[in-house]
């Protein structure tokens, strides 16, 4: 492990620390109504994780979560490679890509609704919309900012287009196109578990939303702690890939 | 009888205005020159005039507005031909790969078998002071050394016309100096033909046979210069009086032309 790997840990140690104590003081001021204390949520989550109605919502929620990415990944990539390629093309779509970016998607919902009905597929799209433009637009930038010169080498050694695209402009781009899917992950969480929460009968969504209903707030608070959790660890992950591959730029 | 390594007949660039109207700018031209082979041709002129334009031309990255350019015979239109290599101004090295893998890079789509390349890559980090840096990305180099690294990149794979565009810009004048030994040792060893282009007068009065000084844009060959020197030189060339005459002949000539690049009038004449 490396000096910055390790200090990463240590700052993420430490600021764990912080929230918790934080989250302690919160509940201290604001008591049971609205709040459960970080020890009688750990007891309630580690009994409540291993019920069979958990795991049948976690699961739901991963497979819509996992397709949604997928999707997200490979069409921002291909739009922004598509894109990116052709100056002319990119200079007309580039300003579209960056409205639909600023519209709440929340207002696309009901159409998606009537085209996919409830359910999976519904909260896929959803989550999709949400990662697919910050990944176009990264890619687009990364690949349109590819050193001319590199291009030149590459065409002075009589690099296929696809070679090219493969052996220079990838690799070259792939820093900020990495950037880009950081980003499109978290807006597709949260597009997957909006999907969930507005329209469905299964997922950690669902789940959110029928305890709000309920005022359950044991089931409110564990599930902003996982979900808090899941986000955290993953966004650490992405950091440490992200640090490897800028490592040499 | 024999002919001409490269050869460009009445070779003009103009290039269309970015707003696409009015005439374009008219970067270069018309050129003619042929380069022997196996000759060291070094290109001076003040900065603008067109030089790494023309570079562009010679292998095939721009066509030409009018004219033609012929390697070996058979024409240039559109990609560069095998045979030629080229180290451009810019840095051109690949971030996202070592040293070594730089070098190898267009060995990689040759067909050798793996030893050999390895075998051209060890003696390119060797000639170019890379050893202890193979492993190393360029972002840990200083600017010289991304530079000898994209020489060596281009020497692997054994071109017989290689074409370098002020490559030592980023140097000092010592390590010039001994940069300009190891090119012409490379020269000596590979029979290949070399166009370097330069802004040092003295750097080409060393390193070549011929010097072709160019105008301001747009660029055209106002003098070519023989130096005679003989093909085992070195560095040690510049204590020589013929050194000095030919250092003088290309400020003579240049003179003027730099004045134009930097907006100057001939004050007195
Ligand atoms: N792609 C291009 N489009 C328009 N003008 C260009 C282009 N490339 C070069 N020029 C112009 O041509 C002239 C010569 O440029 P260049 O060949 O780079 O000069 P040098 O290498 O001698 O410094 C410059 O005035 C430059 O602005
Ligand atoms: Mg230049």
């Amino acid at each position: 492990m490396s000096a910055s790997t390790r200090r990463l840990f240590a700052n993420m140690g430490w600021l764990t620390l912080a929230i918790l104590v934080l989250w302690q003081g919160l509940y201290a001021l604001i008591g049971d109504i609205a709040l459960r204390s970080p020890v009688s949520t750990l007891q309630f989550t580690a009994k409540f994780i291993t019920t069979p109605q958990f795991v049948t919502h976690l699961t739901e929620t991963l497979k819509a979560f996992v397709l949604a990415l997928l999707i997200a990944v490979t069409s921002g990539l291909a739009i922004g490679f598509l894109l990116g390629l052709k100056r002319f093309a990119s200079e007309i779509f580039e300003p579209f890509l960056i409205a639909i970016y600023s519209v709440p998607k929340i207002t696309l919902y009901p159409i998606l609704l009537l085209i996919f009905g409830l359910g999976l597929s519904a909260k896929v799209a959803f989550g999709a919309i949400h990662g697919i433009v910050p990944i176009a637009l990264f890619t687009l930038n990364a690949v349109r900012n590819v050193k001319p010169v590199l291009l030149k080498t590459s065409r002075v050694m009589g690099l296929s287009t696809g070679a090219t695209i493969r052996t220079v402009i990838f690799p070259s781009a792939l820093p900020e196109i990495f950037a880009g899917i950081r980003i499109g992950f978290s807006l597709t969480l949260i597009g997957t578990l909006l999907g969930e929460m507005f329209a469905s009968q299964r997922g950690l969504g669902f789940l959110l939303m029928n305890a709000i209903g309920l005022h359950n707030v044991d089931v409110i608070v564990m599930l902003t702690f996982l979900l808090t959790g899941f986000a955290g660890m993953a966004g650490i992950v992405l950091l440490l890939i992200n640090r490897r591959i800028t490592a040499q730029v | 009888m024999t002919q001409p390594h490269i050869r460009l007949t009445d070779v003009e660039m103009t290039f269309p205005r970015p707003d696409g109207v009015g005439e374009g700018i008219h970067a270069l031209g018309p050129i003619q020159l042929d380069l022997r082979h196996g000759e060291f041709f070094a290109v001076v002129g003040p900065s603008g005039c067109g030089k790494s334009t023309l570079l562009e031309l010679m292998i095939g990255l721009t066509s030409p507005t009018k004219g033609s350019i012929t390697f070996e015979g058979q024409p240039i239109n559109g990609s560069c031909p095998d045979g030629i290599g080229v180290v451009f101004q810019e840095d051109a090295s690949f971030a996202w790969l070592t040293v070594r893998d730089n070098i190898a890079f267009g060995l990689r789509r040759m067909a050798l078998d793996r030893r050999e390349q390895d075998e051209r890559v060890d003696k390119a980090l060797a000639m170019m002071g890379l050893v202890e840096f193979a492993d190393a990305y360029p972002s840990q180099l200083s600017g010289g050394m991304r530079q000898r690294v994209c020489i060596a990149r281009t020497l692997v794979t054994e071109p017989r016309l290689i074409l370098l565009d002020e490559p030592f810009g980023a140097l000092d004048q010592q390590t010039r100096l001994l940069m300009g030994d190891e090119i012409l040792s490379l020269w000596r060893k590979t029979g290949a033909t070399i166009f370097l282009i330069t802004h040092a007068l003295d750097e080409a009065a060393m390193l070549a046979d011929r010097i072709g000084v160019m105008s301001s844009r747009p660029g055209q060959l106002i003098d070519i210069v023989e130096t005679h020197w003989p093909r085992d030189r070195d560095s040690r060339i510049v204590e020589q009086d013929a050194f000095g005459a030919v250092t003088a002949r290309l400020w003579r000539s240049l003179r003027v032309e730099s004045m134009k690049a930097i907006g100057k009038k001939e004050a007195s004449s």
